[in-house]
């Protein structure tokens, strides 16, 4: 993937605020608004940008508990990788789940509204999930995401 | 109305423009049960209160020659008052470190990094990470597939 110098300036913009259009980048970038829109739409159709995401700010709209659970799947029995990640998946609080290899099979990503209902999901959802064995809850207390190497 | 709580019309504008955030704003209202104009104000206001932060692209690193993903979970040693600040703050240096979180719990802080591939990895890990100050442990998790990842918050 050939990406020149304004074409990562343009992304490290788009990461930030991806609702500007071409026009706006004119100024800041010295080239016509057409070839700015050129390059912007390029980005799209080769999936350089998979997607959009509105950012909200989770405690202002009512979640106030993050935490990231490390689930190991119980190694007795059958389990059907499928039956757990289908299962996890339809938690509406679980925000993310990822396949990982080190010491957790799966981390997951959960919203709660405060600590008690946290536990409610724990308890009922998490704890019930088909295969899941030893689990590790950590309460996030801050998050930044990076520039990345742009 | 509590400052963090959000109206039913507010929870059914954010549910819908979260899961399509390029929808159209006539079609947004007409979802949401609205008219355009007060779609157009209760947008505005979730702005200026700070719920709606930002729309923001998202980049596909493995597209850009970035294959490997690691999540590195670290505890510090936190009998120097300021391991978490110092700790942060060179972390923040690395570029190939796109999350850096804290937590309360067995981890204290995880970086996810990125990498083109293992050797790649390798060098940022022995060049940069290990240098970090106030490391007891390190634990890296070695990222396969994701299985869903919506940060749709459930509103």
């Amino acid at each position: 993937m050939e990406l020149d110098e304004i074409d990562l300036q343009l992304l490290k913009e788009l990461q930030r605020d991806c609702s500007r259009s071409a026009s706006s980048f004119v100024d800041q970038i010295g080239l016509s608004q057409p070839a700015i829109w050129r390059r912007i739409k390029r980005f799209y159709e080769e999936g350089i940008i998979s997607g959009k995401r509105l950012v909200l700010d989770t405690e202002k709209v009512g979640f106030s508990v993050t935490v990231f659970v490390g689930i190991k799947l119980a190694r007795k029995g059958q389990i059907r990788v499928e039956d757990f990640e289908q299962a996890v998946t339809a938690i509406p609080e679980v925000q993310t789940v990822e396949h990982v290899l080190g010491v957790y099979d799966y981390r997951i990503r959960i919203v709660a509204r405060d600590i008690s209902d946290f536990e409610r999901i724990l308890r009922r959802r998490i704890m019930t999930l088909p295969g899941a064995g030893e689990i590790e809850a950590n309460v996030l207390l801050s998050e930044e995401k990076r520039q990345g190497p742009l | 109305m509590k400052k963090n709580s959000l109206s039913d019309l507010d929870s059914r504008i954010l549910r819908i423009y979260q899961s399509d955030p390029d929808i159209q704003m006539a079609k947004l209202a007409s979802t949401a049960g609205t008219t355009p104009a007060v779609l157009s104000r209760r947008l505005v206001r979730l702005r200026q209160n700070g719920q709606i932060l930002a729309k923001e692209a998202i980049i596909n690193w493995r597209l850009l020659g970035y294959k490997v993903e690691v999540s590195l979970r670290v505890t510090l040693d936190k009998t120097h008052h300021m391991a978490f600040d110092n700790f942060m703050s060179e972390a923040r240096k690395i570029v190939e470190v796109i999350e850096i979180q804290t937590f309360l719990g067995k981890v204290d802080v995880r970086l996810l990094l990125i990498a083109k591939d293992m050797d790649d990895y390798q060098r940022v890990y022995r060049e940069r990470i290990l240098h970090l100050p106030h490391i007891l442990e390190i634990e890296p998790l070695m990222h396969i597939s994701r299985v869903r990842n919506s940060e749709v918050l459930p509103v």
